[in-house]
């Protein structure tokens, strides 16, 4: 039951519709920032007002929904916007990225492969991703209408030049279907090969910025590279010490005094749903 | 042969200011034309409404028959990444300081959709010696470098995609006047090589001579004079042009 005095969602339902035609007209042109009103949130910008905002807009009473932060979904962030969903809304929410119709995220992609039918809604600190090369917004504005984006590459020509490799590990830059240039929001690099193409929707929302973007089913999304230095996510050479896995992305614990270190899936329900590492020994 | 910009009837003013009056030109393929005249006379603002970066108030400027003007902004930007090239007279607002030489060099490169790093590098190398700057310091910032070497790697970073059409607003202004004359050298010997049609702006009547086929004399917004470079500066027509030679002459 949603708790009174509440709308459904807590927006109200002009709110919403705007937020919902932004969202078809980012849809119908993936990767393309669209502006949208954003409102006052319960909650202060830089926690994710901007996905939140997306996530009322969209999320319907038999909806099943889970949030994470950085992959988790018991951090004090994901709780609290779950809370806030289950007071509004009064829809079933889950840990389970396989049970959920609705995920809303910051800074990570479940490591499981979405479906069909489920949409991703990403929590967007700053949607302009040449904003550290152009500070100009009318700039940036006219560079994206005519997909101006040799900037972009000076950039990683540039961390080439110095560091022998493109060093940007977070919010690697993306074209999306071929035309515009995205950020994917402060993922890691290691996560953008699965929004290439994902049967899943993906939306994007910046609170603060007040942009909405999204990259629909089955869309390309490809990373900026050069031919002879392509783009090579990169994950910790370590496995998990919890459930062995190679495969998904680790975070780092110092678990002593002594600045031991542990490597941890960042995706608890990922690691959760595996068999831990004992019996897999047996 | 048939001419690679052709501009006539441009007018604009700047309140009172008459910027340009009346102003007609035309430059072929793998010409140089010197535009000289006193300051305020029009020089920078004709270049600028030439090369679509301000609209004329009245006229027009086809580039190979069509309007510059006319086109669009897509259209336009395309032209100035690919056929056209702009060197200011001052390297900082022509060079972007935060990035390396190379990376200055291969931006229109990469803007052109060039993407194997070591391709773009091997070129940046390369102009980097055409325009006198060691190699060796292809991955400096401009900041460190002088004036003239910033005004070279200008010249490099426009030359790079090998425009057909370059418009230079004074050049070597700002620059000693031994450094002027290397420079000057230089890019003559860049626009032979290359064959490029250059409009150059210029207070100096010797860069002209030494570097134009044709000049044109501005004072007021109005072209009071044009023709072949030794014949306007030998036989100079109207008064402001005998007055301007003089002044050399006596210097
Ligand atoms: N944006 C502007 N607003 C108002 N007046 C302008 C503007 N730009 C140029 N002018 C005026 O138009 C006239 C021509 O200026 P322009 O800069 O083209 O001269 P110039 O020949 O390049 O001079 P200089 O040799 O000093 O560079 C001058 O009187 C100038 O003050
Ligand atoms: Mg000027
Ligand atoms: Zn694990």
């Amino acid at each position: 039951m949603t708790e009174a005095g509440y709308n459904f969602g807590y927006l109200d339902e002009n709110t919403k519709r705007m937020i919902r035609r932004a969202l078809l007209q980012a849809v119908a042109l993936p990767g393309y920032q669209v502006p949208f009103g954003s409102r006052e949130m319960p909650l202060p910008y830089g926690w994710g007002t901007g996905g939140i905002q997306v996530t009322a807009s969209i999320i319907g009473a038999d909806d099943t929904l889970k949030v994470i932060d950085q992959g988790a979904d018991d951090t004090t962030n994901a709780v609290s916007i779950r809370r806030f969903f289950n007071r509004v809304t009064g829809v079933a929410t889950t840990d389970r990225t396989a049970e959920a119709t609705i995920i809303q995220t910051r800074h990570r992609v479940p490591e499981m492969t979405l479906r069909e039918g489920q949409v991703l809604v990403y929590q967007v600190p700053m949607p302009e991703p040449l904003f550290r090369l152009e500070p100009r917004v009318a700039e940036t504005k006219r560079m994206h209408a005519l997909a101006d984006y040799g900037l972009m590459h000076v950039k990683l020509y540039e961390d080439i030049a110095r560091h022998g490799a493109v060093t940007t590990s977070y919010n690697y830059p993306v074209l999306v279907n071929r035309r515009y240039l995205m950020s994917p929001s402060p993922i890691p690099a290691f996560d953008n090969p699965k929004l290439d193409r994902m049967p899943a929707l993906q939306l994007f929302g910046a609170g603060r910025e007040k942009r909405i973007y999204a990259v629909p089913p089955y869309t390309e999304v490809k990373s900026l590279d050069f031919e002879d230095h392509p783009f090579k996510p990169a994950r910790a050479d370590a496995a998990c010490v919890i459930c062995g896995s190679r495969a998904s992305y680790l975070d780092e614990l110092i678990v002593d005094d002594g600045g031991k270190r542990h490597f941890v899936c960042s995706d608890t329900d990922y690691c959760a749903s595996r068999p831990p590492l004992q019996e897999a020994a047996e | 042969m048939s001419a690679l910009m052709r501009a006539s009837g441009l007018q604009l003013h700047f309140g009172k200011v008459a910027a340009l009056d009346d102003v007609a030109l035309e430059i072929h393929p793998g010409e140089v034309v010197a535009i000289v005249g006193e300051s305020g006379s029009g020089k920078t603002t004709l270049l600028r409404v030439l090369a679509g970066m301000m609209a004329p108030q009245q006229g027009r400027v086809l580039y190979d028959g069509q309007d510059v003007h006319a086109m669009g902004e897509a259209a336009r930007r395309g032209l100035m990444r690919s056929d056209w090239g702009f060197v200011h007279q001052n390297p900082r607002d022509g060079l972007r300081l935060r990035v390396s030489a190379g990376g200055n060099v291969g931006e229109r490169l990469m803007a052109a959709g060039a993407r194997h790093y070591g391709n773009i590098r091997a070129e940046a190398t390369e102009w980097l010696k055409r325009v006198e700057i060691d190699p060796a310091r292809i991955d400096d910032m401009p900041q460190t470098f002088s004036g003239g070497m910033q005004q070279r790697l200008q010249i490099a970073r426009t030359l790079v995609t090998r425009p057909r059409l370059v418009f230079m607003d004074e050049p070597t202004g700002g620059l000693d006047v031994s450094v002027q004359a290397r420079l000057l050298d230089l890019i003559r010997a860049l626009v032979a090589e290359l064959g490029l049609a250059v409009l150059i702006v210029t207070h100096d009547i010797a860069a002209a001579r030494l570097l134009a086929h044709r000049m044109l004399v501005m004072r007021h917004g109005q072209v009071v004079e044009q023709g072949l470079t030794d014949r306007v500066l030998d036989d100079p027509q109207h008064p402001y042009t005998q007055l301007l030679v003089s002044s050399v002459l006596a210097a």
